[in-house]
């Protein structure tokens, strides 16, 4: 038995709906956010990384420093911390896919901030 | 060439006659660091005005300044290891020196002619000649066989000395720079990762903040043999620490009448001690991680700034009732604080809202707002003349 044609194409939308929000969460932030988050990272992580992110009390975040290193492990450690060390969890300020985009951003040269500041 | 002399002794004449500045002290001036664009505001607390901008200061994310005991030179440290002198009278850099790779400040001499960097690539300090930044010698921290560790917590003492923590070592070190090219130095195991330090007024007593553990290391200088004291041992008593977003900075300022007021650690409170016994006294509950614990110089008020991301509120703690009597909401991202050097005025930077905020101590409301471009730390000259500073 078919199902009735609008059925279908609500069922279709549905799904394309669903299919874009999934799409919009594993992608980069849209661009505000993700100025807010290069914001972030300059100012509130350069207290102990360095406004230029060349360290200072934590260790360097520039492409050669962390080359090489995983990126899960990068971004376990932006997410809960270390323990041990002064790094703590900064999970109450942004989602895993954000820390992620922030993780290979940072590898791959991190834009200055300054845009809407 | 006789006339050539002439006549640049002519252009020397008149520009001299062109700029003649109108005779005054240094003693109401300050530099307010704008860290985005390496630059600093010379300002006057008195008219509470900027009187002129110095650029090329290369990276001041985290920059920090002592003046020559005349008040007229500002030494100003970058995160970039450069090490600035500037004069505040003539608004210009008088010399320049990149000195390290990664440095967090520095201080000055008992007698103000060797200026001390602390760095933290390479581990160590570095002295130079205050006139001329002419390294004289140089101490790494080097605590174990090829192991340096970051300097934190430099204060300049009595008797041309100068102490100083040791980030990984955890230990404390005395470095006597009496022969200036042949420092003799002094080691005290302190605790687990000391983040800041501070020395009292006095000049006896050095307290390093630990992050490591619950406590603070204390050291008499009178009696250095007797080695590190704990502090407000346990004073997390157990609980788990919440997050720091931010390090608290440690200096004299804690100190007032009597009683050191002191930063938590993972703890929303202000820790009261008796320079007495050093014993615990009280702890004060605040808004959030305490950065900047900085006792108004009369001694009667606290002012409390906090870690992000709670950086738009200040609170005031009255020293006599031992508890928080304003929330203040100055600006947006509150960096720093500075007092005048009778306390009736407070300076606030606010980083976000590109501007310094003057605060009336007593009334405690606006009276005065300076456009700066995301300033950081402010410093007035009143520093010059205080030991620890």
């Amino acid at each position: 038995m078919k199902p009735p044609p609008l059925l279908v194409h609500v069922a279709v939308l549905l799904g394309t709906a669903f299919i874009a929000a999934y799409a919009a969460a594993a992608a980069d932030p849209q661009p505000e956010r993700r100025r807010e988050l290069v914001s972030m990272v300059r100012q509130d992580c350069g207290s102990c990384h360095g406004l230029t992110l060349s360290g200072g009390l934590g260790p360097a975040l520039l492409p050669h420093t962390l080359a090489g290193k995983p990126v899960d492990s990068m971004v376990a450690t932006v997410m809960n911390g270390r323990p041990g060390t002064a790094m703590p969890g900064w999970a109450r300020f942004l989602s895993e896919p954000e820390a992620e985009w922030v993780v290979r951003t940072l590898m791959a040269g991190f834009p200055a901030d300054g845009v809407g500041r | 060439m006789r006339s050539l002399l002439l006549s640049a002794s002519a252009v020397l004449l008149l520009s001299a006659c062109a700029a003649t500045p109108t005779l005054r002290g240094t003693g109401d001036l300050g530099l307010v660091i704008e860290r985005s664009t390496g630059q600093v505001a010379v300002v006057s607390h008195t008219i509470r005005e900027r009187l002129a901008t110095v650029p090329g200061l290369g990276d001041l994310s985290h920059a920090h300044v002592t003046y020559s005991r005349d008040g007229r030179y500002g030494y100003v440290f970058g995160r970039d290891g450069g090490l600035t002198k500037v004069d505040l009278l003539r608004a210009r850099i008088e010399r320049r020196v990149v000195q390290a790779g990664n440095s967090i400040g520095g201080s000055i001499s008992q007698d103000g002619r060797l200026v001390v960097a602390q760095n933290y690539e390479p581990g160590g300090l570095k002295v130079f000649d205050a006139d001329t930044l002419e390294q004289l010698s140089e101490v790494p921290a080097e605590y174990a066989p090829g192991k340096r560790s970051k300097v934190v917590g430099l204060a300049d003492l009595p008797g041309q000395r100068f102490a100083y923590a040791l980030f990984e070592a955890g230990e404390i070190w005395v470095t006597d720079l009496s022969d200036p090219r042949a420092p003799k130095t002094e080691r005290y195991p302190a605790g687990r990762q000391p983040y800041d330090a501070l020395v009292t007024p006095d000049g006896r007593h050095f307290i390093a903040g630990l992050f490591g553990e619950d406590g603070l290391a204390l050291l008499d200088l009178w009696h250095p043999e007797r080695g590190v004291r704990k502090i407000l041992a346990g004073y997390g008593k157990g609980e788990e620490p919440l997050p720091v977003y931010k390090m608290p900075h440690l200096r004299g300022w804690a100190v007032a009448g009597g009683y050191a007021w002191l930063p938590a650690i993972g703890r929303h409170e202000v820790l009261v001690v008796d320079t007495r016994t050093w014993q615990e006294v009280a702890r004060v509950p605040v808004h959030s991680q305490p950065v900047f614990v900085m006792a108004r110089p009369d001694g009667r008020q606290v002012w409390v700034n906090f870690a992000f991301p709670d950086n738009g509120t200040v609170q005031v703690i009255d020293t006599e009732a031992q508890r928080v009597v304003d929330t203040l909401k100055p600006g947006r991202a509150i960096l720093h604080m500075e007092f005048t050097p009778r306390g009736e005025a407070v300076w606030l930077s606010a980083r976000d809202d590109n501007k310094v905020v003057v605060y009336d101590t007593g009334t405690r409301r606006p009276l005065a707002e300076l456009p700066a471009d995301h300033p950081s730390g402010i410093f007035f000259t009143s520093r010059a003349v205080r030991i620890g500073f």
